[in-house]
């Protein structure tokens, strides 16, 4: 085994670019690791623990890039280097070809944008918080997509757009739609009458989704980051957002998504709600209990889906009663459904396995099922006593979010990146005790562009390698998003039907469905 | 005073600071967009920051 790398000063890619170059490069035959990353020292430390971190790349420093290679010899090693620079160049220049102007500051920005409104930052965390001041300094709306930022800096970015009226949305928030505009990993959904405050990225994703497919649509939706709604923060900016979709004369309806918050600032929410708001307001607390925002005048939901059905009602002019009718409907086709594919499995086959990518998706589906399966393990479980003891190995019924750090480190979020989750159906599939098997799949900008694509062949292939022991494993998956999303949730329903799977209109359907099917076979605890 | 809901009532123009993707994807939307260039300032280095603080007596 080989190991050869090259250093290049002052040469800086974002981290998505970097990791998807080192994707293709460990893809190569005779490729056992590849690092391109820039010279940090967090880095340098994972480079350390692989075995990968040359002499030349101790002294690097943060603006410096780095490609390490371990491979079969050294001529797979100069291989996987070249076509490592190459994909890195050939970045660089479709970005030259298009000749735009490209400031090197925030100031220049400001200068070249003057009626700029909003600065997205994506920055590694050290650097962030610095740059989203600069902008706050300069009357400019902030989202700050990084994470790693310190909750001083947070309190601090916080408190100064409370007082000068501007928007701090995060740090660590991936997604909000603010006049229509889909921000970092959002949908494209219809503009409507119904606001939403989200502390939840996907949670925000999945309710929106759901109403834009009810014929409605979104008029705001504010993303605070998750950190917003603890004590600490004190929900700083999910009072700011409410307060500001009150002031919002396009907004008629406000819904508010988040897991739990702090029992201080939920009270400050219900606070709120009860003196200053005049409009009908939705709150789904993943987990949470809804008894005091119920108290002060809002309708409480269970599910994220429930959450975007009754906006939804309420801006098409139903009744709760019609509301209540139509999930009524929906609950006894899951329980056909559950029936009709309960029948087909065999005498081993129990359990549901969850590979989730949507973190907040993979907690609802942990919530609605724990009603009627039981307590399921996973690598964040509810229960802490249900914590695998190998992330890597399932037992019983197992939902496993693959958006956690621990499948993360030097690799695209699995949103964008299918390979893991591919891998990890392949090996579920196997199992004779697995009866289902659950699937997210969240569409919109900054997911993958082919879900459909990648998927189907993997369903495929897993349910024709159970064939020949006479098993039959149910597909059961949820997508979030719309037609409008540069996917399309349409051609990505029929190319994941094609592939034998079970679509649901929501998160919460989907997770019903297996949990039923699991409970007929005699699965749940 | 300005206030958060006045944004909402103005065109969306965004500075972006970081991946590239997100101002791709904002301008398929059709939103005005610029790029910085940003890359780290050997200020910005944390080794490079202390030393620099160091030297100038600021730490």
């Amino acid at each position: 085994m080989a190991v050869k790398g090259i250093l290049r000063e002052g040469e800086y890619y974002d981290s998505v670019t970097l990791m998807l170059v080192a994707r293709d490069v460990l893809a190569m035959e005779g490729v056992d690791d590849a690092a391109v990353v820039m010279g940090t020292d967090q880095n340098k430390s994972i480079l350390e623990t692989s075995g990968i971190l040359l002499d030349m790349f101790k002294n690097a420093i943060d603006s410096d890039l780095l490609i390490a290679v371990k491979a079969k010899d050294e001529a797979t090693c100069d291989a996987a280097i070249q076509k490592a620079t190459e994909l890195l160049m050939s970045r660089q220049s479709k970005t030259q070809e298009t000749g735009e102007y490209m400031p090197k500051s925030l100031e220049g920005a400001v200068d070249f944008l003057p009626d700029a409104n909003m600065v997205i930052i994506s920055l590694a965390g050290k650097y962030a918080g610095d740059e989203a001041m600069k902008a706050l300094k300069k009357g400019l709306h902030v989202m700050l997509f990084s994470d790693n930022v310190s909750i001083e800096t947070e309190i601090e970015l916080k408190q100064y757009g409370k007082e000068h009226g501007l928007l701090v949305m995060g740090p660590d928030c991936g997604t909000a739609i603010i006049n229509g505009a889909p921000l970092c990993f959002a949908n494209v959904v219809n503009r409507g009458d119904i606001g939403i405050v989200a502390a939840s990225g996907t949670g925000l994703q999945e309710v929106s989704a759901v109403i834009s497919n009810e014929g409605v649509g979104i008029s705001q939706a504010i993303g605070t980051g998750g950190r917003d709604v603890k004590k600490d923060i004190g929900g700083i900016m999910f009072i700011e957002g409410i307060k500001a979709l009150e002031e919002d004369p396009e907004t008629k309806y406000i819904a508010i998504v988040s897991k739990p918050p702090h029992p201080e600032v939920l009270e400050k929410v219900a606070a709120l709600i009860k003196t200053e708001i005049k409009k009908p307001v939705v709150a789904i607390l993943l987990g949470g209990d809804p008894k005091v925002v119920e108290e002060a005048g809002a309708i409480p939901a269970n599910t994220l889906e429930e959450a975007g059905l009754i906006a939804s009602s309420f801006s098409k002019g139903k009744s709760m009663d019609e509301f209540k009718q139509l999930l009524e409907e929906r609950e006894k086709g899951l329980l056909n459904l559950a029936e009709t594919e309960s029948k087909n499995k065999t005498a081993t086959q129990k359990f549901v396995r969850g590979l989730y990518t949507g973190g907040t998706l993979c907690d609802e589906a942990m919530l609605i099922s724990r009603t009627i399966i039981g307590e399921v393990y996973g690598n964040a479980p509810l229960n802490p006593q249900f914590k695998l003891e190998d992330s890597w190995r399932s037992k019983e019924n197992t939902f496993v979010d693959l958006g956690e750090d621990e499948f993360t480190v030097g690799r695209p979020h699995p949103m964008i990146d299918f390979t893991l989750r591919n891998k990890k159906i392949l090996e579920e599939a196997n199992d004779k005790e697995v009866a289902v098997i659950l699937l997210d799949v969240v569409l919109g900008y900054g997911s993958n562009m082919n879900p459909g694509d990648e998927l189907n062949p993997i369903i495929k292939q897993a349910k024709k390698s159970v064939e020949a022991d006479g098993r039959n494993i149910t597909f059961v998956c949820t997508i979030t998003g719309t037609d409008k999303d540069p996917q399309g949730r349409g051609k990505v329903k029929q190319q994941l039907e094609d592939a034998g799977a079970i679509i649901m209109p929501s998160n919460a359907a989907a997770s019903k469905l297996a949990s039923y099917i699991v409970k007929n076979l005699g699965g749940a605890r | 005073m300005r206030k958060i809901s006045d944004l909402f009532k103005q065109e969306l123009q965004v500075i972006n600071i970081g991946l590239v993707s997100f101002k791709e994807s904002l301008e398929d939307v059709g939103i005005k967009v610029i790029q910085v260039d940003w890359r780290p300032s050997a200020a910005t280095d944390d080794a490079t920051k202390d030393a620099l603080q160091k030297l100038l007596g600021t730490k």
